[in-house]
């Protein structure tokens, strides 16, 4: 995967994550054009489209959209899959998950994403244990909170 | 589990509140600005700030960084969180350095520091946090810090599980910024043998990095075949309860299997090993047998997880292209696809059907379908998916279906998208190129193109009909007649004009018996156009208009009217001006034989491919073409009918009528001073090319992927060459124009190349007139031959005295090896059984990694491999971005085989190249020589 990023129905950003390096400038732009393309797009069109030389998969979760760009032969199907999974981890995180969470924490979002991903592939598939690393972490902020 | 934790920091919701307060933009900005100026006093003038709030004020950083504005300070905070004992402060100052890294930075040594603390850490929360952050930055340094720590921790026996699994993606993300990290090996097996982990998670991860690994170096990790089969065998006879928490909407490991087939995608199916061929082939059985089962759940996750797997195995069927029973399964699978109700099921049907009309044992299979292709090409709601059925029947048209498709586009295309017309046009004109037994067919079909969606047809297209016309002599009346009823229309599209002119300038003569479309008849048509059409356009009806007058002598005097008009200030553009004077002049002053002998009709054209495949070639859809058609940027302004050297124009000529944007019918010239009416103005300085405006010119390196054009040009001198080879022996004309107006001295070209050079590649040139008069040209020949394998090329030095001043040029010839190269065909198998044998030590590779010089257009780099000389070979290398080629080097001693991958890597920008010969020199030459191109 290349990029993944979070933006609502107005077209809010929500959060980027990038897996190659790009100068700042380029991240807005491909940003914006995303943004505009995927907005105008119909509820019932296909959830994939081809852009420059990249394939853009997307879903719309309530009033937001995940969108994310993979290569030509990547698999399509399972990326819509990769989305969901971080939808299901951020509502078990956050008890039913809305765009004010993502908001507010948008740390947290990151960090379940990056145990989720890692260097735009997927690290580790399991509900269950992500979630035990997210915990493990919180833990370990608690206890030095405590101290 | 708490949605905002007791450590949440107030004071950063406050600030997002503030944020989405604002009713405008600027409030916005004001407030952002105001918060900038007090983090920065914090950071600046108030020493005793603590961990909690340099966290805070970082991470309010960040959400201003991810609102879009720039941020240019906080860094060394950040960085100085790295290092803090409480691990929320430490998490968010590696978030931010992630996010925010400036690789520039000095800080990189104090974060290399950090992270090798956390590295050594014995907590593996700790290490996972340093891994992460590792892999988002990925940069070079990254790379060169920890890139023999990792490894380790990857195959370690103390590593825990989670660890292994971000080291393994750690690892493949530094991978992919700097190849070389990874050990060779024992590393390899020990590598691969991760692929029996007992940790699914660790399976998964440690599969991508494979892949990643098997694409540099397949042979070195060959192992991995057999244990990522028996891996996939043991994950799709599971039933989705073994698998526990990796089952994921009762499919089991659907991710790990899709690995596992992509990976095994890079290998041609295992022929040593029937064992495991056996047990891949019922893999792939029981994953077609499980699409049949009914679903397991009515949830899109169960459907989209099964269905992946399922598209994964049939993409690897595709790539293995060995069991036609597989195939047509695969076919028969898909073709249900094509009208579930899920759009996304028929997309990426599409799509895969694509790659199997492409077998020869699913094509047949592929056709049964073709009602409904042409039904999702009218019907689909997305233009998307009505792409893809586009390129579907693109791809399944042979000779049986071919009218009907090429209809069925034509049709469609008069209602297409804008977006995929250009496209579409390039199809249609291909399609019906291809499969025309009949050519007055495919007249017609391109001339429909051209009425229906003339916008859209590029030059490639319209050259194409006319170089097929004129090598057909059956279809040519019919071309005549055709496009002159054409032209009748009140509104006809200029790319007809251009195409009727052209016709009816060669083959006018073959219609002139009817009254109704009498020579002047024909005149008095193609020029009440004239007046709307475009300078170019314009150009090439006074071409035709000369082109009547040998055909049609009895028009002569009409016609040299009309030359007379737009000889004069008329014609505002001077290329008109100068075509319409030169023509008129050539009309008067030669007699009809000479006429006759000048304006001849054009020769054939050398057979070869479409230039419009090319361009549709290797570009996946939805992307207009760009013009293919660069070079010949200097055109001389005159009709070359010379024959002679049309001729061998052609023969070497590599772009389509050999003419760019003004001028027409010259096939082949690469700017080269070639005037043939230059005589015709007696004295006079030829100073009307186009090309005297050019300065100081001169580059080698472009040579090497081509063999004519202009190799030398400045105020004073032109240098053209064209060259010819043949086995060992080339032949070069270098023409020499002088571009003042003065005569160049005592002009002495003579050649740089040392004794012992010159017994590898030996030359003669003839000696040339010590004068060069004003604007004349002359020719020298150059006769070389290979006779045994050389490096660098030799110099042509040039003196002569303009002016009294002495001049002086050095320039490299473009006889460099690779112009003895012979194009070798062959297939897929032998091809890389040689790859192997020559690859056995290293004394026959050589291999060089490169960034790419210039923005990556793998278009343009097909173009560059074509003229290197060697035999492109499409469509055997496993992914579809490299280019393979092979070819002979012909010497007089011996004869040289040569093999070359080029792997362009567009993520990194980078190109990877490897050569392999049975000489050593020769590999490293050949790679040296072409990697100076990109």
């Amino acid at each position: 995967m290349q990029f993944m990023l979070l933006f609502s129905r107005q077209g809010k950003l929500r959060l980027q994550k990038w897996y190659n390096a790009h100068p700042d400038k380029l991240k807005k732009k491909i940003t914006r054009e995303l943004i505009t393309t995927i907005l105008t797009r119909k509820p019932k069109m296909c959830s994939f489209l081809e852009w420059r030389d990249l394939k853009i998969v997307y879903k719309r979760y309530a009033s937001l959209y995940f969108c994310c760009a993979i290569e030509q032969n990547d698999n399509e199907l399972l990326t819509l899959e990769i989305i969901h999974r971080y939808v299901e981890l951020l509502d078990k995180y956050f008890g039913s998950v809305c765009e004010l969470d993502i908001i507010f924490n948008f740390e947290k979002a990151y960090f379940i994403l990056d145990e989720l991903l890692l260097g735009g592939e997927i690290q580790e598939t399991s509900k269950k244990t992500v979630l035990k690393a997210i915990a493990s972490q919180d833990l370990l902020q608690e206890d030095l909170n405590e101290k | 589990m708490p949605a905002v934790r007791g450590d949440g920091m107030r004071g950063l919701a406050v600030f997002i509140s503030d944020i989405r307060n604002c009713k405008s933009k600027e409030a916005e900005i004001k407030r952002i600005n105001k918060e900038l100026a007090n983090i920065r006093g914090k950071f600046k003038g108030d020493k005793t700030l603590d961990g909690y709030q340099k966290k805070k004020y970082v991470c309010k950083l960040l959400f201003i960084f991810l609102l879009g504005h720039d941020i240019d300070f906080g860094h060394m905070e950040a960085v100085n969180l790295l290092s803090s004992n409480k691990y929320s402060e430490k998490q968010i100052g590696y978030l931010f350095i992630s996010v925010l890294v400036n690789t520039n930075s000095e800080l990189i040594k104090l974060i290399i520091q950090s992270i090798k603390n956390d590295l050594a850490s014995r907590n593996p929360i700790h290490v996972n946090l340093a891994l992460q952050c590792i892999a988002n930055i990925g940069s070079r340094e990254m790379a060169e810090a920890f890139g023999n720590e990792i490894p380790k921790l990857l195959v370690s026996g103390d590593t825990m599980d989670v660890v292994k699994q971000s080291a393994a993606l750690c690892l493949l993300r530094l991978f992919r910024t700097s190849q070389e990290i990874i050990p060779g090996g024992e590393w390899t097996s020990r590598i691969i043998h991760l692929l029996n982990d007992q940790h699914m998670g660790v399976v998964t991860a440690a599969t991508s990095l494979i892949d990643a690994l098997v694409k540099k170096n397949p042979d070195e990790y060959k192992g991995c075949v057999s244990l990522a089969v028996s891996r996939l065998s043991r994950i799709v006879t599971a039933s989705y309860t073994d698998l526990q928490d990796y089952t994921y909407y009762f499919v089991p490991a659907p991710w790990l299997s899709v690995k596992l087939l992509r990976l095994l995608q890079n290998y041609t199916p295992p022929a040593e090993d029937p064992g495991v061929r056996g047990r891949l082939n019922e893999c792939l059985e029981t994953i077609l047998n499980k699409a049949q089962e009914p679903p397991k759940s009515k949830k899109v996750q169960h459907s989209n997880a099964k269905n992946a797997v399922l598209f994964e195995a049939i993409s690897l069927i595709i790539h293995n292209d060995s069991e036609p029973n597989l195939l047509v399964r695969a076919c028969n699978q898909l073709g249900q696809f094509l009208s579930n109700r899920e759009t996304n099921l028929r997309y990426l049907a599409l799509e895969s059907m694509c790659h199997l009309a492409t077998s020869e044992f699913s094509h047949e299979a592929v056709k049964k379908h073709q009602e409904v292709v042409i039904l999702s090409m009218k019907m689909e709601k997305d233009v998307s998916v009505r792409q893809q059925a586009v390129d579907l029947l693109y791809a399944m048209c042979d000779k049986s279906n071919a009218e009907e498709i090429v209809q069925e586009m034509l049709n469609y295309l008069e209602t297409a998208d804008y977006s995929i017309r250009e496209e579409m046009v390039l199809k249609v004109a291909i399609l019906a190129e291809k499969y025309a037994t009949d050519y007055t067919w495919y007249v017609d079909v391109i001339l429909n193109l051209i009425r229906i969606a003339g916008d859209y047809v590029s030059e490639e297209v319209w050259y194409r009909v006319i170089q097929i016309v004129i090598n057909r002599d059956e279809v040519q009346g019919y071309a005549a007649k055709t496009v002159f009823e054409a032209l009748q229309a009140p509104a006809c599209h200029e790319n007809m004009v251009k195409v009727g002119g052209y016709i009816l300038g060669e083959f006018g003569n073959l219609i002139a018996g009817d009254h109704r479309s009498s020579p002047s008849v024909q005149f008095q048509l193609l020029h009440s156009k004239y007046h709307l059409c475009s300078p170019m356009t314009r150009a090439l009806l006074l071409s035709t208009y000369i082109k009547f007058i040998n055909l049609f002598p009895e028009i002569r005097t009409h016609v040299q009217e009309v030359f007379k008009q737009h000889s004069n200030l008329r014609s505002a553009d001077a290329e008109l001006q100068q075509r319409a004077s030169e023509y008129l002049q050539l009309s008067i002053i030669a007699s009809s034989d000479v006429l006759a002998t000048v304006l001849e009709e054009m020769p054939a054209f050398p057979e070869r491919e479409s230039s419009i495949l090319a361009v549709l070639k290797k570009k996946k859809p939805g992307r207009v073409p760009e013009n293919e058609i660069k070079e010949g940027k200097s055109p001389t302004p005159v009709t070359n009918h010379n024959n002679e050297t049309t001729n061998s124009n052609n023969a070497v000529s590599s772009d389509l009528l050999g003419l760019s944007t003004p001028p027409i019918a010259q096939p082949g010239n690469t700017g080269v001073l070639l005037d043939v009416l230059g005589d015709i103005y007696g004295g006079k300085p030829n100073n009307s090319t186009p090309t005297s405006t050019t300065s100081n010119m001169y580059n080698p390196k472009k040579f090497v992927c081509k063999n004519n054009g202009v190799l030398f040009e400045n105020d004073l001198i032109q240098i053209g060459v064209k060259s010819e080879f043949r086995q060992n022996l080339g032949r070069l004309g270098l023409f020499y124009g002088n571009k003042t107006t003065m005569p160049l001295h005592n002009f002495v070209p003579s050649l740089l190349w040392s004794e012992d050079q010159s017994s590898k590649l030996s030359m003669q040139m003839k000696p040339v007139e010590p004068t060069l008069e004003a604007g004349a040209q002359i020719q020298q020949m150059l006769n070389a031959e290979c006779i045994d394998y050389y490096t660098d090329a030799p110099s042509l030095v040039i003196t002569f005295v303009y002016n009294n001043m002495p001049q002086k040029f050095t320039l490299k010839l473009p006889l460099t090896i690779n112009k003895f190269f012979e194009p070798t065909e062959m297939n897929g198998e032998s091809f890389f059984a040689r790859w192997k044998n020559l690859g056995s030590t290293n004394q026959q590779r050589s291999q060089k990694i490169f960034k790419a010089s210039t923005p990556m257009d793998l278009q343009a780099a097909r173009t560059k491999i074509m003229g290197f000389g060697m035999q492109l070979l499409d469509g055997i290398d496993p992914n579809p971005d490299n280019f393979v080629c092979a070819g002979i080097i012909h010497m007089r001693a011996l004869q040289v085989g040569c093999l070359l991958r080029l792997e362009p890597n567009r993520n990194a920008q980078m190109y990877r190249l490897t050569v392999r010969s049975s000489k050593e020199p020769v590999s490293v030459e050949v790679c040296d020589l072409l990697a100076d191109q990109f």
